[in-house]
């Protein structure tokens, strides 16, 4: 087994909210200038930058999955990550059938802007990709599984679109071996009034919209091996 | 009412005062799914709502409200704080439950002008 410094959860100039200077290319040099050794690029409801994620990722020498922050019709953000990016492209067109047909207004919320393997702009998502998806919270494990990927719940601390504040409380019949906390210092109180936590795997990301909060490389996760497979077969047990 | 004269009317703490506070409130409307309120908050309601980020501002941009009320004494988080500051955008705040702030808004329009 080998510790992985990581951030599992960046966000792109695809997502709306993410800042123009969140290039593929430049997450990826970000995070091997930080030293960091595996990270996913995770946008609302979209792989589409994930194609050159990867490419660059190989270039720098760092892991990097494939994945994205899944809004569900409960509006609770959910993170999925694959180890194939077929798969999670595959899950991507799947997501994006589902998703609420509502065009993006980009001077309210922003550009939805796709890069290519070259780091050039190469395209744009016409609907706003922040919207819920015709998804579940119960059924995205299942689904995650199905295309051979995993979930886990974003910032279950947060005020807004986690799984505590949504829904209320964990569902008893969850699945999840990982959660994702914000602010770990909350982690003591949120195990207590939610005992499912005592059986996860806790993780905490950068959630970054802007380049320099892409995390340092202070939290480990525990892998056999440094690859994109064992991450996600990591994050599938406690 | 004016959101002026919602804002005068002390009922609730103001997080942000926008610009056109002379703006007529139309109708309160309930709803925390941001999917939801996109599609039907219509024009000059005073939107009520228990959720809390920077989404919420540019939904209500978007709906072109009159108002944001965070209720049940749910606040905005940073990022959304300074939306609101940036757009414009009056946001106020109560402990009440989103009923009953509603309610308040409710029974201070004059009722043969509404269509609810």
């Amino acid at each position: 087994m080998m510790n992985l410094t990581y951030d599992l959860h960046i966000h792109s100039c695809l997502s709306p909210c993410g800042d123009d200077d969140m290039t593929p290319a430049n997450i990826v040099g970000m995070a091997a200038l930080k030293g960091l050794d595996v990270i996913a690029v995770t946008d609302h409801n979209s792989c589409k930058n994930c194609p050159a994620v990867l490419h660059f990722a190989k270039e720098y020498g760092i892991v990097a999955l494939p994945g994205m922050e899944v809004c569900t019709s409960e509006e609770v953000h959910a993170v999925c990550l694959f180890s194939d990016l077929e798969k999670a492209m595959e899950f991507d067109a799947f997501v994006y059938e589902r998703l609420m047909a509502f065009p993006n207004n980009e001077e309210i919320f922003g550009k939805q802007q796709i890069y290519n393997k070259e780091d050039v702009l190469c395209g744009t998502v016409p609907n706003l990709l922040i919207n819920s998806v015709d998804i579940s919270f119960d059924r995205l494990w299942g689904l995650a599984r199905s295309y051979g990927g995993v979930m886990f719940p974003a910032h279950i601390d947060k005020s807004a679109n986690s799984l505590i504040s949504n829904l209320g409380f964990v569902p008893p019949d969850s699945q999840f071996a990982t959660a994702e906390v914000k602010d770990l210092k909350k982690l003591h109180e949120l195990r207590k009034n939610n005992p499912y936590l005592e059986g996860c795997r806790i993780i905490s990301n950068s959630d970054a919209h802007y380049l320099e909060d892409i995390h340092e490389p202070g939290l480990t996760i525990q892998a056999e091996e440094k690859s994109m497979e064992a991450v996600v077969r990591a994050l599938l047990h406690h | 009412m004016t959101v002026k004269e919602l804002i005068d009317s002390n009922l609730f703490e103001v997080i942000n005062a926008g610009e056109e506070l002379d703006r007529e409130i139309k109708k309160p409307f309930c709803c925390d799914l941001l999917s939801i309120a996109m599609g039907r908050a219509e024009e000059g309601c005073a939107w009520v709502t228990v959720m809390g980020n920077i989404n919420t501002l540019a939904v209500a941009s978007l709906a072109d409200a009159a108002c944001v009320i965070m209720a049940e004494g749910t606040a905005l988080d940073e990022a959304a704080v300074k939306k609101a500051a940036d757009q414009e955008i009056t946001v106020l705040k109560t402990e009440l439950p989103i009923f009953e702030a509603a309610l308040l808004i409710y029974q201070r329009l004059p009722h043969d002008e509404l269509n609810l």
